[in-house]
């Protein structure tokens, strides 16, 4: 039997990269099985996606009234500027993430590449809920949640990211950034070698920061750029909304008493 | 001439057949050997509850001891199910108890269990031996302390990812003094605190426990005292591992983990910091499997712990493991059969770790043993996915995904079509699959011209036309799940290829141009299929033209199901109907 199907212009496909816009409506045209009893979906438009839209989900969410009449009911591939999959889940459901009912909430602003699919990447709800209390159980305080903040370090190539309440002091976090950023600094590093750090003896990335020409800082929820050491633990972990290993020649317009300070801590 | 074995020969050479698709195939030779199969197979397994009625099947299996079954379909993993849509255990639990009282083993994933059911189970069975509930829910602690307190001859119970109402952490006080059964018990996915003296009792007790897994809140300094009392572990699950020791405690804990000489998988590991992996070192050598994917530990500590590892044969870890440590694994881990990597940040942007294609590369040149991959990635490149499939033939399972939705190879801008075209090739055993990143309908067809051994497949956002169904449908001969999801085909492939739905056990579309329409022509075509749409609005009130959102198609004798809740339609077989929704409880 001849299987008739349009296929789809390929003119898009291979030419810019990122998201291409298709005309899926083009291929739900068959021709050859049944097609008496199947109704031809039209190619363009004359079907009301506005009535027979699927709207899952608060039927007054704020709906945006341009939706492209040439794209399916899901248009997967549109440019960025187009509203790209089923967003997140109904608002109306305290319970959250079960409920798999998709609201578009037709904000076009969202870059397709970080809007929040539902159900997707596809990772298990249990994972994605014990990865989110993931910390806040640790500090024994409830209602807490995870404490992200990136740590940036000039000439790096890329941040980590690290999370606060893992940490219980100063010289807790000193360590974990050490070593993540071990590899940046030239010939500073003394790793790998010593194992029996059941704890940290010393402040090892001050040391080393002495030792070379970073220092640690961090900004804090002003917007201030801050030496890291100086204020309580718990304060600072309040306060701190991003780290940065700056060279010590960019960090002498910050307190130098603090720089002091911490040099006399040893 | 009678000709036929007498019953007591075929009953013995039946015996030695053990798996469940052999005792199929068997059962479907003549009129004979079905009745002696039926009558002596002991495991029972059904994979789709709504398959089969509880009756038939308690009828048909007179000497069944162990029953497991699968409720809701797989995709309800990632909430593209709505609650209350079904996968009720109760039913099977009820006709279990009326008619195989002598049952001693029940197994269920994604099915909602109540602690009716647990109690019935309880009540009913009096040699009951084995619950194990996957990605269940429903249920409170208080059925399992109706579990705890009335089965005797417990052996194992196990709540692996379950959603439970939890009440509190008494339902492990109710063991009875006198149980000592216990082989394998799994309360990691419970949040509240157990009582420590409860549970040091029972351990010590408990002489027979191989298989031990904590829930979160069991902190690291009592998890001395709990392995002391337990050191014949095979398996540990710890509870959170960051709580501050002294050195002193460390010393104790680090001689307790050293004296589990059998242990062999080792998980949990909650939060895991980095000045305690060396706690790890004496069990290493030994591990055959290790979870990770809960501890936050990052390079390079990580490779402290993995360098050590050499006969490991299972890791499960997150992306924070980095190129680096992959290839760490690479060289160290030579024994490795199944590696799975989780993405650890919450956000599609969160991209500052460098796990790249690189790192399964490495991993698939250096571990010869590796035959099931689950890998999140950013984005890919075909020239990998070539290399991949080169490296390692011997792939069962092969799970990429790619989180930025239609990525193309980052290299080449081209589609992961050829990447994916070495696998199916070159993996002759392939038994599932997962493809993502930018896929034309040349992905599929690759796929339906090669994976002839494919029985699981899960797609999203691929393809461009029908004709990648149609690839599918009439190219996959052992093909038995299907699951999609956002892609962009309609009902042609589907109406052409409705023969093949009754050979699969279920097909999953969600986001795709399927039309109301073509779903009722396929329910009238197949009797022995259910077509459920799921929608909240009734599709009797649309145009036959209009796109359904959800569809789930399953084979199935037992007809329509009459438990559906007001969003799932059943499309009736009858033309003039269009659509039921028989609600009976």
């Amino acid at each position: 039997m001849s299987y008739q199907l349009l296929s789809v212009d390929k003119e898009g496909l291979a030419t810019s990269p990122g998201l291409k816009e298709r005309n899926y409506m083009g291929l739900s045209d068959c021709s050859s099985v049944d097609s008496s009893t199947i109704p031809n979906v039209d190619k363009k438009s004359s079907l009301n996606f506005k009535a027979t839209e699927l709207r899952l989900g608060l039927p007054e969410s704020s709906q945006s009234p341009q939706r492209e009449t040439d794209f399916g009911l899901l248009s997967p591939r549109t440019p960025d500027e187009k509203l790209l999959f089923p967003l997140l889940p109904c608002k109306d459901h305290a319970s959250g993430n079960k409920r798999g009912y998709l609201a578009k909430s037709g904000s076009n602003n969202a870059p397709a590449s970080k809007a929040q699919v539902v159900g997707w990447p596809p990772i298990r709800s249990y994972r994605k809920n014990t990865m989110a209390s993931s910390t806040s159980k640790n500090t024994n305080e409830v209602g807490l949640g995870p404490l992200f903040v990136k740590v940036s370090m000039d000439g790096a190539p890329y941040l980590r990211k690290v999370d606060l309440r893992t940490y219980t002091c100063y010289q807790h976090l000193s360590s974990a950034l050490e070593k993540m950023f071990s590899c940046f600094t030239l010939g500073q590093c003394g790793l790998h070698g010593a194992h029996g750090r059941e704890r940290m003896s010393e402040v090892k990335l001050k040391d080393l920061l002495h030792g070379s020409e970073f220092v640690l800082t961090y900004e804090d929820k002003d917007g201030d750029w801050m030496l890291v050491g100086d204020v309580p633990w718990e304060i600072f972990t309040e306060s701190c909304r991003k780290l940065k290993i700056m060279k010590g020649s960019d960090s002498i317009g910050l307190a130098p008493s603090a720089v002091e300070k911490s040099k006399n801590k040893d | 001439m009678d000709r036929r074995f007498p019953f007591k020969v075929l009953e013995h050479i039946f015996s030695f057949v053990d798996s469940n698709e052999d005792r199929n195939s068997v059962s479907l030779v003549c009129k004979s050997w079905f009745e002696t199969e039926r009558r002596t197979r002991k495991r029972v397994f059904v994979g789709n509850c709504y398959a089969v009625s509880p009756l038939k099947v308690a009828r048909r299996f007179p000497k069944m001891r162990s029953l497991t079954l699968k409720g809701k379909p797989h995709f309800a993993d990632y909430n593209l199910v709505p609650d209350g849509w079904g996968g009720y255990a109760w039913p099977w639990i009820e006709a279990m108890a009326a008619r195989r009282p002598l049952l001693e083993e029940i197994r269920l994933k994604r099915m909602v269990v109540t602690d009716e059911c647990l109690e019935k189970i309880a009540a009913s069975f009096r040699d009951f031996k084995t619950l194990v509930l996957t990605s269940c829910e429903g249920f409170s602690t208080d059925g399992i302390a109706a579990i705890a307190s009335t089965c005797r001859k417990l052996r194992d119970l196990e709540l692996r990812e379950c959603i439970v109402d939890d009440l509190g952490g008494d339902w492990l006080s109710y063991f009875p003094e006198t149980s000592t059964s216990l082989v394998s018990l799994d309360f990691s996915c419970l949040d509240s605190e157990v009582k420590l003296s409860d549970l040091e009792r029972l351990l010590s007790r408990s002489p027979n426990l191989k298989s031990l897994k904590l829930n979160r809140s069991v902190t690291l300094d009592v998890l001395e005292s709990l392995l002391r009392r337990a050191p014949q572990l095979v398996e540990l699950g710890t509870g959170s591992f960051s709580d501050e020791l002294d050195p002193e405690e460390i010393a104790k804990l680090t001689k307790a983990l050293s004296e589990l000489k059998q242990l062999k998988s080792l998980s949990g590991l909650w939060d895991l910091l980095p000045e305690y992996i060396p706690l790890l070192y004496s069990v290493c050598p030994r591990l055959t499997s290790l979870n990770l994917s809960y501890a936050t530990v990052q390079m390079p500590d990580l490779i402290d712990l993995l360098s050590r590892c050499s006969k490991l044969q299972k890791l499960w870890v997150m992306d924070l493991i980095e190129d680096k440590g992959l290839k760490t694994v690479a060289l160290c881990c030579k024994e490795l059969r199944e590696l799975r990597v989780f993405p650890s940040g919450a956000d599609l942007d969160e991209t500052d770790v460098t796990l790249t294609e690189q790192g399964l590369v490495s991993v698939s040149e250096g571990c010869k043993k590796l035959e099931s991959v689950l890998y999140f990635c950013v984005q890919f490149t075909n020239a990998a996915l070539v290399s991949i499939a080169k490296n390692r033939p011997n792939f069962r399972c092969f799970r990429l995904c790619v989180m930025e939705p239609f990525a193309p190879d980052y290299r080449t801008q081209q589609p992961l079509d050829e990447g994916f075209k070495a696998i199916v090739e070159k993996c002759k055993d392939l038994r599932r699959l997962s493809v993502s990143g930018l896929l034309t309908d040349k992905a599929f067809e690759y796929i339906g011209v090669h994976a002839k051994k494919l029985r699981m497949l899960s797609i999203a956002f691929a393809g461009d036309s029908d004709l990648m169904l149609h690839h599918l449908l009439s190219g996959c001969q052992s093909l038995k799940k299907l699951e999609i999801r956002d892609c962009p085909f309609g009902d042609t492939a589907l109406l052409e290829n409705a023969a093949k739905l009754e050979t699969m056990r279920s097909l999953w579309m969600s986001s795709c141009f399927v039309s109301f329409g073509a779903c009722k022509q396929l329910s009238q075509k197949m009797p022995r299929l259910n077509v459920e749409v799921i929608d909240e609005h009734p599709p009797k009130t649309r145009p036959d033209s209009s796109p359904v959102e959800r569809i789930y198609i399953y084979r199935t004798v037992a007809g329509p199901r009459l438990d559906t809740p007001e969003f799932v339609w059943t499309i009736h077989k009858s033309p003039e109907v269009g659509v039921s929704r028989l609600s009976i409880r």
